[in-house]
This record gives C-alpha cells, sequence and structure tokens, in this order.
C-alpha cells in the first residue's frame, strides 16, 4: 500500500503509525494523537488574506477539509493558490487534491496550511502530475499551532522533460510532518526538492522525502536548511533511490541544520540506494551552532547579540529561500522566515 | 580619550597582559609593536570585549567611560572600531546591508534617527570610489570570496562609513601589495581628526611609513616596556624585539 493510500486510512480506523514503523521512527503520530478526534465541522470561509496574497491568478480553499471547488486542479500558465485551513478544536479532517499540469505548460502551485483552531489533527493528500515538458514551482507553508497534528503527503509523478521544484517552509506544531514521494522518469526530467523548517518552543517539524529515479538521466537537487530552538525538534529525512537501469542519474542531497539551544534536537538520516551504474550521487549532513567568531565580528560593529544572531539564522536559511524562483513567491517566503526567526528570540 | 591602567587580562588559564598601561590622547595616533606571541591581538579582543578574553585586574576607559563594563556592540556604539586582523566572511549578508544594520544599531543605542537609504548610499558611493573598491563588491556577501587584501579595504570601508571616535587597527597591513597599502593608508589618514584618535597595532615597521605615529610603544610580556617617539620603530626595524624579549622575561 502506497503512502497515500495508508494516510487515507488513518481517516477511517487504520491504527496510526509508532516510531516503531521506521518511517515514522522520529515522528510518532499515535503519541501525538492518542485518541482519535470526531470528524470537523464546517466552517466559514477565512476572514484573513493567505500568506500569497495578490500573487494567484486564482485560489481554491479547502476549510476543515471542505472544499470550495473541485478536487481535481488542471493547471495551464498559470499561479494558483490552495489554502488548507484548520478552523476548528480538537478535530480531524481530511482534505485530498489532484493537480495535474499540462503538457508544456508553466505553472506555479502556492500551497499554505493555515491553521487558526487548537487541538485539530489535519490530514491532507495530494497527488501532483506533471505533463511532458510541463514546468512546475510548488511553494508550500506550513502555519500551525503548536497544539494541531498535521500530516501532509503528496505523491508526485513526473513525464520525461518535466521540471518541477519545490520548497516546503515548516513552522512546526505539536507535530507537523511534510512528506513527497517524488518519481523522476529520467530523460532530462529535473527535480529540485527544498525545504526549511523554523522551530521554536516545543514543536515539532518533519521534513521527509522518498525521490525514485527510475529510468535514464534524471536530475535531483536537495537543499533543507533547519533551526531549532527551545526545545523543539526537527526531523530531516531523505531517502534517494536509483532503480536498476537508471543510469546516469545526477542525484544530491544536502541538508544542514542550526541548534540555536541545547534542549533542541535534530534527526536527519539521509539515504542513498543505488542500483545503478555510472551515477552521480551525493549527500550532505551538517547539524551545528551559530560560528561565535562571525558572531562577535558583527557584535563589534554595534549589532546587539540577539540581532546579530537573527542576522546569520536569516542569512543560513536564506540559502535555500534563495533558490525559489517565483520572485513574488521568494519575497513572501523571506517575510515568513524573519518572522518566524522573530519567534525564536531567546 | 583612551586610558588603560594596569591591565590583566587571561585567556584560559594563560594570563597574557601582565598590568598593561597606555594613554592615547584625543588627536593622536599611536602605534604599538612588540614580538608574536607578546599580547598585541589579545589587547584588540579584550578593548572590544571578545568572548574568552577575561580581564582579571585593571581598568579601561574611553573619555572616562568604563569600556570593560559594556558589551561588544554597546563598545562599538561608543565610538570604538576594531579593524580585524583576519576579517570574517558572512555568507548570505551583503555587505551594504550589514554596514547599513551595524550603522543604524549604533544610531538607535545612542538614541538617533536611522539614516535615510539613499544618504546611505551616497556615502557609501563615495566611500567606496575614495578606496578605489567597485560598488558591485558591496552587494555580494560580505568578504566572501575576497582576497586578503579586498577584505582589509572592507574593513576601512566600515570603518569611513561608521565614522568611529577610536579606531585600533590590528595589523591591517598584513596581505596587502604596495598599491593596496597605499590606498588603505590614506583611507586611514583621511580619519586622522582632533577628535578622534587611533590604535595602530602591528609587527613590522613598513605600514607606519605610510600611517605616521606620534608615538610608539613596545609591547612585550604583555607589558608596555618602551615608549618613544616615531624613531623608536626604525630602531625596532634595524635591531629587532630580542632586547625587549629578554627584558620581558
Amino acid at each position: 500500500m502506497n503512502a497515500l493510500a495508508k494516510a487515507e486510512g488513518w481517516m477511517t480506523g487504520s491504527p496510526l503509525p509508532t516510531r516503531r514503523d521506521e518511517a515514522f521512527r522520529y515522528s510518532d503520530l499515535a503519541r501525538a494523537l492518542r485518541t482519535a478526534p470526531p470528524p470537523s465541522p464546517p466552517a466559514s470561509a477565512p476572514g484573513w488574506p493567505g500568506p500569497f496574497e495578490g500573487l494567484a491568478d486564482r485560489e481554491l480553499v479547502f476549510v476543515n477539509g471542505y472544499e470550495s471547488g473541485p478536487d481535481l486542479l488542471l493547471l495551464g500558465d498559470e499561479a494558483v493558490a490552495v489554502r488548507f485551513i484548520s478552523d476548528t478544536i480538537d478535530t480531524a479532517h481530511l482534505s485530498r487534491l489532484k493537480v495535474v499540469v499540462a503538457a508544456d505548460c508553466m505553472a506555479t502551485l502556492l500551497e499554505s496550511y493555515e491553521g487558526r483552531g487548537e487541538g485539530y489533527f489535519a490530514n491532507t493528500i495530494l497527488e501532483i502530475e506533471l505533463g511532458k515538458g510541463a514546468r512546475l514551482e510548488r511553494l508550500v507553508v506550513l502555519d500551525e499551532p503548536d497544539t494541531a497534528v498535521s500530516v501532509s503527503t503528496a505523491e508526485v509523478k513526473l513525464a520525461p522533460g518535466a521540471r518541477y521544484a519545490q520548497t516546503v517552509l515548516a513552522s512546526g506544531a505539536k507535530l507537523q510532518r511534510h512528506e513527497t514521494h517524488l518519481h523522476n522518469p529520467g530523460a532530462g526530467t529535473t527535480a529540485r526538492l527544498d525545504g526549511a523548517y523554523l522551530v521554536d518552543g516545543a514543536r515539532h517539524a518533519d521534513v521527509t522525502t522518498v525521490v525514485t529515479h527510475e529510468g535514464i538521466g534524471g536530475e535531483t537537487s536537495q537543499l533543507t536548511k533547519g533551526v531549532a530552538g527551545g526545545s523543539a525538534r526537527g526531523v530531516f529525512q531523505g531517502r534517494i533511490v536509483v532503480s536498476e537501469g537508471a543510469d546516469k542519474t545526477d542525484a544530491r542531497m544536502r541538508h544542514d541544520a542550526l541548534l540555536l539551544s541545547d534542549r533542541a534536537e535534530i534527526d536527519a538520516k539521509p539515504e542513498l540506494e543505488i542500483y545503478a551504474d555510472d551515477v552521480a550521487c551525493a549527500h550532505g549532513n551538517t547539524v551545528g551552532a551559530l560560528d561565535e567568531e562571525a558572531l562577535f565580528y558583527i557584535r563589534s560593529r554595534g549589532v546587539p547579540l540577539d540581532d546579530a544572531r537573527i542576522m546569520l539564522t536569516e542569512a543560513f536559511v536564506g540559502e535555500a529561500i534563495e533558490r525559489i524562483e517565483h520572485e513574488g513567491a521568494r519575497e513572501a517566503a523571506r517575510g515568513w522566515a524573519f518572522r518566524r526567526l522573530e519567534a525564536l528570540r531567546p | 580619550m583612551l586610558s588603560i591602567k594596569n591591565l590583566h587580562a587571561r585567556v584560559g588559564d594563560a594570563e597574557i597582559l601582565k598590568g598593561l598601561s597606555l594613554d592615547v590622547p584625543a588627536g593622536e595616533v599611536h602605534a604599538i609593536m612588540g614580538p608574536n606571541g607578546a599580547g598585541k591581538s589579545t589587547l584588540s579582543y579584550v578593548l572590544t570585549g571578545r568572548d574568552g578574553y577575561e580581564v582579571t585586574e585593571g581598568s579601561a576607559t574611553l573619555d572616562g567611560e568604563d569600556l570593560l563594563a559594556l558589551d561588544p556592540s554597546e563598545r562599538a556604539a561608543k565610538g570604538l572600531f576594531l579593524s580585524f586582523q583576519y576579517p570574517l566572511e558572512i555568507p548570505g549578508v551583503p555587505a551594504l546591508t550589514f554596514i547599513r544594520t551595524a550603522l543604524n544599531s549604533q544610531r538607535k543605542a545612542r538614541g538617533e534617527g536611522e539614516v535615510p537609504a539613499p544618504e546611505f548610499l551616497k556615502r557609501a558611493r563615495a566611500t567606496a570610489a575614495s578606496l578605489k573598491m567597485d560598488f558591485d563588491m558591496l552587494r555580494r556577501g560580505l568578504n566572501v570570496g575576497f582576497s586578503g587584501g579586498e577584505k582589509k579595504r572592507m574593513e576601512i570601508f566600515q570603518m569611513a562609513m561608521l565614522s568611529p571616535r577610536f579606531l585600533i587597527l590590528d595589523e591591517t597591513d598584513s596581505g596587502l601589495d604596495i598599491d593596496a597599502l597605499r590606498i588603505v593608508s590614506e583611507g586611514v589618514n583621511a580619519m586622522r581628526a582632533p577628535d578622534r584618535a587611533m590604535l595602530v597595532i602591528t609587527h613590522y615597521q613598513r605600514l607606519l611609513d605610510y600611517v605616521k605615529p606620534d608615538k610608539v610603544h613596545v609591547l612585550a610580556g604583555g607589558r608596555i616596556v618602551a615608549s618613544g617617539g616615531p624613531e623608536l620603530a626604525h630602531e625596532l626595524e634595524k635591531s629587532g624585539y630580542d632586547k625587549y624579549a629578554l627584558e620581558a622575561a
């Protein structure tokens, strides 16, 4: 059973994964939820603007899993905002959406998770398909309260010659997991899977990706930046599988994280599984603290310690954000990161 | 202006400064010369407040104000500036953004308003031109990929933009070729003013041909062991530091 079907089953009584399930080793969903919450009631459309206000040609809104439009989104040359709103207390909902980008079209998907309630369980399932030569840039902003449990699982299928790029920005929650399963058919198909998680307090953010190269000559590039303060926990699981016959695959994965407090925790699990020949694959992973020498240099110029920390942290996270191609979305992402970092002030 | 009295400081278990006293009045340039390991860089870090440099005795004041009680950023706001021997690279922070943030932080600490962006840019362009710096360099990450000489020039650029009252130049001539040395020295000399003073820390006499000191001090074994006029620098160039190293030991 694939990840989407499993996630769907949670709403109809299938047991929730625990840390004994390898894929959920660092994010024990059963422990975070304990009892299955009752279904969420409908709620009115949000009275606030989303994080991508003014950037989209059209908007699709899900409130507590109830959608305002079709559950199949066909994209041409356009930018579409999809807002997953959770405005409820102690209830659970499933949102499901299929996104198809027509061949040779170039689209932008601006996806936001806007949590306004408390203690909810939001389960979101997406299928994303790109036609031949299609291009999609997907920007995901997860902004949810620290009492919420939220899991978003996407399966991304690319036709040969497609170009896919995604950047996930995660606030963390009581437990927040963003999972992407991507299939790269090779033949010049490229995928970029980036992310940044900025967690404070007792928040938990999990960015998980599984990329499978299934044909000759595909390319994948990944850069995830993490920052954890307080007693927060950041999880990065990145797996790249190069299947037999997927020769000449070029796959690179990086994850760098900063610990801002000695009670914070980062769990990183980068994995490469290679069953093909003549491939260029690499992964790198670092976890560290801010550079003390650089901090002193900045302070010696008149910048107070807390501001110097933010300056360095913002620059650290900025490396992932700079890779966002859509200019408006990049600015929105920068603004989001800056606000999150303010929350990380000691 | 700067007054240091009987300063003792340690790094870990090692006492590096052992009773250093020094007065630099406003309007003067003083040079500190000395052998490697004498405590020259320690002095600059103690004055600017770097972590790990512990003062155990003595005082350091700027215009009567106790520097040692202040945070590094507060010392900068009071007008203290250190030109680093090894300037740091700060990836992802453009030089202009960095300096503007620093300038406005200092102004905020002094209760002054922010410098308007157009005025800041105008000053930055003029200053870059006088130091023969490519303005585009200022839009890139601070010091990232810069040569040693370019980094030193960037230090002088920051100094000119922040217009501090008391300047410490730590081995500013190292890594500079002769042309760069001249440009950097002109930048430093342009900062000389009756209400400003400088401490030039150097191992070699070379820089002092360009930035002429009013006084020269020899630092050895954590103390000032000799003081004199500019001729002392020439004498050291000829006879070396051996005599003082022995004296200090």
